[in-house]
């Protein structure tokens, strides 16, 4: 959709005019760069739609929202896809998103009934250290322990916020006594999951708030095996990564297709080893060697994602509170 | 005569001001007029304010402190890489941030060279997280452009200043009096207020070198009320309370009575005579050093650690390359259109409205001017087909109260000494500009301009906000490869990014002084 | 006696040669045409200048190697003699101590050396509020105050009128007189030297030649000198 003002005013409207229907997919930044799945993503609904996707990257989940709700229904968005379980009761809030037709056979660990967002990765969130060094069970036990470790602000990230509903989903009103335990193992809190992440891989901190998938990278891109994910007892938070059209799309059909495409096979195969994340649906051919190394938590926390909103503001004020101290 | 004649008209300066005005209120407005009912500051967004008020003028003091006897050392002594040394010093301020922050923890982290040869001691490792560690970050960024501007204030000082401090054989104490504090009276309270604006605006590095929430600075709260409330009301009164302090700061600072300056001088070649005692010489050796190792240090860890990744970029990293040139050579020509008739507005009339236009676009959240504009232009273009041309101006804007600090007491000085001579030749306008002007602020010009061409490299800006995939700068990249647990490539596309910051900037400044002795 | 033994100065790609004696208490102008190297002469003779070759030599001590504040040289420049954000008294007390932390000795000292120039009551203005030749004053009794048995000017009363000129320069000669002060003065007007100079050293193609008494060299000049007195 390259239109320039003039392109604009001549055309009157963009898309109407051009000779292959185009479908503009909004996504948060890593999903597009030439590592994510992005690409690949590009080339195999291409093949199919007789269209022309365009995947548009706009910084991080919650910039993706700020961003879908300053264009409001005036978006060239036809589908956003990487909200997650903490953004979309805000998401549907808005009233931009509208019902799907999506039906598939998920394997997520837990159920999932939304008419309006469709799943497409998860993951669970996960403290990350090296496969050498002994790692604690549990929260009170990382308390207990002098391990440092690396987080990041709830308040400008994904992983952060999703430390933050894990204490509270895991502790409920003993979650500030979780915190001000933690306090003097947390070495600081970064911007984003990349600040932390480049912090622990320079040996800054023994262990970094991460997925439980990322080993896999490094074991499968990298052939290495020294990194691993510590399981704890009180089981893991997850991540649900989900899209959904806007009740704007010029072009609807095309939008719920690309959802539908979306669990099938040939976009749920490309999500592993670009994402690094569980596929929502396990495609045909099992999930890539590597990952079966990887822990499997044996409780997963979600919280609704009204529940979710609800809390929020009061964990973030708890969590302010014990760190600030 | 109810005004005095001059050579030039301040109209095109105050239009500049004006126009940055217009865009940084506007979009502040525009981002205003957008909010809904929200709810109005917390207490915690007063606690941020408080801690922000702090860190950066902490930031500024240590910062201008260090700089005092750094730059002096550099001002009098000559030695060979001087001038590569010189040019070094400004590159921490041209790393994107969190490179910056990776290449100070690999000195000054738990698991840093420090802390590793403390251990060698049997010593505890260094703990830079709190408040010290955001006033050391800092301090990183800022040391060097408080010292270049003082640094510059010794070079406007006239040789004969010198010649007659040396015949009356000053000492120290009498070069303090003499040439030092007065110079400092005139350099300082705006060197202050530009540190000051620029750490008002940190939120990265305060929040990480803070060790966690107590750091929560104004722009992390704007960021907080953006993304994670969408609260545009609250993002607007937080950036709105920042422009405020801004202006204050730069009104008190700037108010200051400047002395009288340095009168007229003859453009020797700088020749020095004092500071030969073996005391002055130990001193300055050390402030030299000291400055050295504390800000080449991290750059040496930023260069050690991308020199794998360099010779393996991919692709995309040339492309982005290629776009950062060219939105740094854009940005470049925008600032010097705004900021060559500011100062010389400055120097023909009232400085303190261009002062205070220039800082204001330091202060104001690359946020809020990012969504302003996107609320602006997106009604009638697509902000992805502006991405460039939006970062490029944006950049420049940013840059505009350092090419001011640079380039007022310069074009007061031309104005002021040239002035009489100009109007009895009846040279005015676009003649005194081309024949006098610009020939006398080539020097400044040129740092000027590389230093807006090196900030707008490294700068991540707005485009973060704009960008698609197919438009990227280096900077945002970096941040990309991060993301895509892309380590070592983002390490060797930060090390192209310095070197083509650090190219840029020399080669501009270069430029200024070629055939010119500074 | 100032002694320059067969000293070689370099000004940028400028050479000037110099061998030549001026004995104590003389009052000599340095003449010549522009850009022969007066001033060159002069600034080599107070330090701004380095030496190629030779030595300079004041009562038999060498000051070759001594910084300029280290020489006994007083010297007032064509401009920027004074110190803007100063007073005029600070500007004189500078002489005595350039930290400016005068006993109260001192204090008087300055006090009188401003009486002597004529600018008793203008201590504590700045030099903006001074007139070219109250500035001037202001310098001379700087000088004063040093009382450095050499005293160097290179044109600095250039700016004056003929006749506020002609004033400074018989305060700087009684001045010197008083001291016994040894004066050069660097001059392109032959009127000066013969108001003031009983010698005067002719600067010209390079060389800066020895005194001669004044009358005789302006009454009979060398080719050198006659081009340039026209």
């Amino acid at each position: 959709m390259k239109y320039s003002v003039f392109a604009a005013g001549l055309l009157g409207a963009s898309a109407a005019f051009a000779e292959t229907p185009e479908l503009t997919v909004y996504t948060y930044d890593s999903f597009v760069s030439d590592w994510g799945p992005g690409p690949a993503v590009e080339a195999a609904f291409e093949e199919v739609c007789g269209c022309d996707l365009k995947l548009v990257g706009a910084g991080d989940g919650a910039a993706l929202l700020a961003r879908v709700k300053l264009e409001g229904a005036r978006s060239d968005a036809d589908v956003v896809l990487g909200l997650d379980t903490n953004l979309t009761a805000a998401a549907r809030d808005s009233g931009l998103f509208a019902a799907h037709s999506v039906s598939a056979d998920y394997d997520l660990p837990i159920a999932w009934e939304d008419d309006t967002f469709v799943p497409y990765d998860w993951g669970y969130f996960a403290f990350v250290h090296n496969a050498d060094a002994a790692a604690p069970g549990d929260f009170k036990s990382l308390a207990a322990s002098d391990a440092k470790i690396v987080i990041q602000d709830p308040r400008s990230s994904t992983p952060g916020l999703g430390l933050l509903m894990w204490v509270k989903a895991a502790y409920g009103d003993e979650a500030p006594a979780i915190w001000d335990g933690l306090a003097d193992n947390i070495v600081t809190v970064t911007k984003g999951w990349s600040e932390a992440y480049g912090m622990f891989l320079e040996g800054e901190a023994d262990m970094v708030l991460s997925y439980t998938t990322s080993p896999a990278y490094h074991l499968i891109a990298e052939e290495d095996a020294s990194k691993a994910a510590a399981s704890f007892a009180e089981g893991h938070y997850m991540q649900v990564e989900v899209a959904g059209k806007l009740a704007a799309s010029d072009q609807p059909e095309l939008a719920d297709q690309f959802l539908q495409f979306m669990v099938s096979d040939a976009f749920q195969s490309i999500i592993p080893t670009t994402n690094w994340m569980y596929p929502a649906v396990t495609p045909a051919g099992g999930l890539p060697k590597g990952f079966e190394t990887l822990i499997t938590p044996e409780k997963s926390l979600l919280l609704p994602a009204d529940q979710a909103a609800m809390v929020r503001d009061a964990a973030l004020d708890e969590w302010r509170g014990a760190l600030s101290r | 005569m109810a005004r005095r004649a001059q050579p030039l008209s301040p109209a095109a300066g105050y239009g500049a001001a004006a126009l940055v005005a217009a865009l940084i209120l506007g979009t502040l407005a525009a981002v205003a007029l957008r909010a809904e009912a929200g709810q109005g500051l917390s207490a915690a967004d007063w606690s941020a304010v408080r801690f922000t008020l702090i860190q950066a003028s902490l930031s500024a003091l240590f910062s201008v402190a260090l700089a005092v006897p750094v730059a002096r050392a550099l001002a009098r002594r000559r030695f060979k890489g001087r001038s590569v040394l010189i040019a070094l010093l400004g590159a921490p301020f041209i790393l994107p941030v969190i490179v910056a922050i990776l290449g100070l923890l690999a000195v000054f982290g738990r698991a840093g060279w420090v802390s590793d040869a403390l251990a060698l001691f049997g010593l505890e490792p260094l703990s830079i997280y709190g408040l010290h560690g955001v006033v050391l970050a800092h301090v990183f960024f800022n040391l060097p452009l408080a010292t270049r501007l003082i640094l510059q204030g010794w070079q406007e000082i006239p040789a004969e200043r010198f010649r007659l401090a040396a015949q009356l054989d000053a000492g120290p104490r009498a070069m303090w009096q003499l040439l030092e504090a007065p110079m400092l009276a005139r350099i300082v309270p705006g060197a202050l207020a530009v540190v000051f604006a620029i750490c008002l605006s940190s939120f990265a590095v305060a929040l990480t070198l803070g060790g966690g929430p107590r750091a929560t600075t104004i722009e992390l709260a704007i960021f907080q009320a953006f993304s994670f409330d969408f609260d545009l009301g609250r993002a607007a009164l937080l950036s709105g309370l920042q422009l405020v302090l801004t202006a204050l700061a730069a009104t008190l600072a700037l108010r200051a009575p400047v002395g009288e300056g340095f009168g007229t001088g003859l453009d020797r070649i700088l020749r020095r005579w004092d500071g030969r005692s073996a005391v002055a010489r130990g001193l300055d050796a050390f402030w030299i050093v000291f400055a050295a190792l504390f800000l080449l240090l991290p750059l040496l860890a930023v260069v050690l650690s991308g020199l794998p990744g360099v010779l393996s970029l991919p692709a995309s990293v040339w492309q982005a390359a290629l776009a950062s040139v060219l939105v740094a050579g854009a940005s470049t020509l925008i600032l010097l259109a705004l900021a060559l008739p500011m100062a010389l507005a400055a120097a023909l009339g009232r400085p303190l409205p261009m002062e205070i236009a220039g800082l204001l676009g330091l202060a104001a959240s690359p946020l809020v001017i990012g969504t302003g504009l996107f609320i602006l232009i997106y009604p009638v273009a697509s902000p992805f087909a502006l991405a460039l041309p939006v970062t490029a101006l944006v950049n420049a804007v940013m840059a505009l109260p350092f090419a001011l600090r640079i380039l007022v007491p310069a074009s007061r000085d031309v104005v002021q000494r040239h002035r009489k001579l100009a109007l009895t030749l009846d040279m005015r306008g676009w003649p005194f500009l081309r024949r006098v002007v610009l020939p006398r602020l080539r020097a400044q010009i040129g740092f000027a301009a590389g230093l807006a061409a090196a900030l707008s490299m490294g700068d991540l800006g707005v485009i973060a906000l704009f960008a698609d995939p197919e438009v990227a700068t280096l900077p945002l990249q970096v941040y990309r490869l991060m993301g895509a647990y892309q380590m070592q490539a983002a390490a060797g596309a930060a090390l192209l990014l310095l070197l083509l910051s650090m190219g840029a900037f020399w080669i501009l400044d270069r430029g200024g002084r070629w055939h010119a002795e500074a | 006696m100032l002694k320059l033994d067969r000293t070689r100065i370099e000004n940028g790609t400028f050479t000037l040669a110099a061998d030549l004696e001026i004995p104590p208490s003389a009052r000599v102008a340095v003449i010549g045409p522009s850009g022969a190297g007066k001033s060159t002469l002069i600034e080599a003779i107070a330090g701004f200048l380095p030496l190629v070759s030779g030595r300079v030599l004041w009562r038999g001590e060498e000051l070759t190697d001594h910084l300029p504040g280290k020489r006994p040289v007083a010297m007032l420049f064509q401009d920027g003699n004074l110190f803007p954000h100063l007073t005029a008294a600070q500007n004189v007390g500078l002489g005595l101590n350039p930290n400016l932390r005068l006993s109260d000795g001192e204090h008087t000292l300055v006090a009188q050396a401003l009486e002597r120039v004529g600018l008793t009551g203008m201590e504590s203005r700045k030099p903006a509020a001074l007139s070219g030749g109250q500035q001037s004053r202001v310098a001379l009794a700087r000088v004063l105050v040093q009382g450095r048995d050499i005293l160097l000017l290179d044109e600095p009363f250039a700016a004056l009128g003929p006749a506020l000129k002609a004033e400074m320069l018989d305060l700087v000669a009684e001045l010197a007189a008083e001291s016994g002060a040894t004066l050069l003065m660097v001059s392109h007007d032959p009127n000066d030297a013969r108001r003031i100079a009983d010698q005067v050293v002719l600067v010209a193609e390079g060389t800066a030649h020895p005194p001669r008494p004044t009358a005789e060299l302006l009454d009979n000049p060398p080719p050198a000198l006659k081009a340039y007195l026209g």
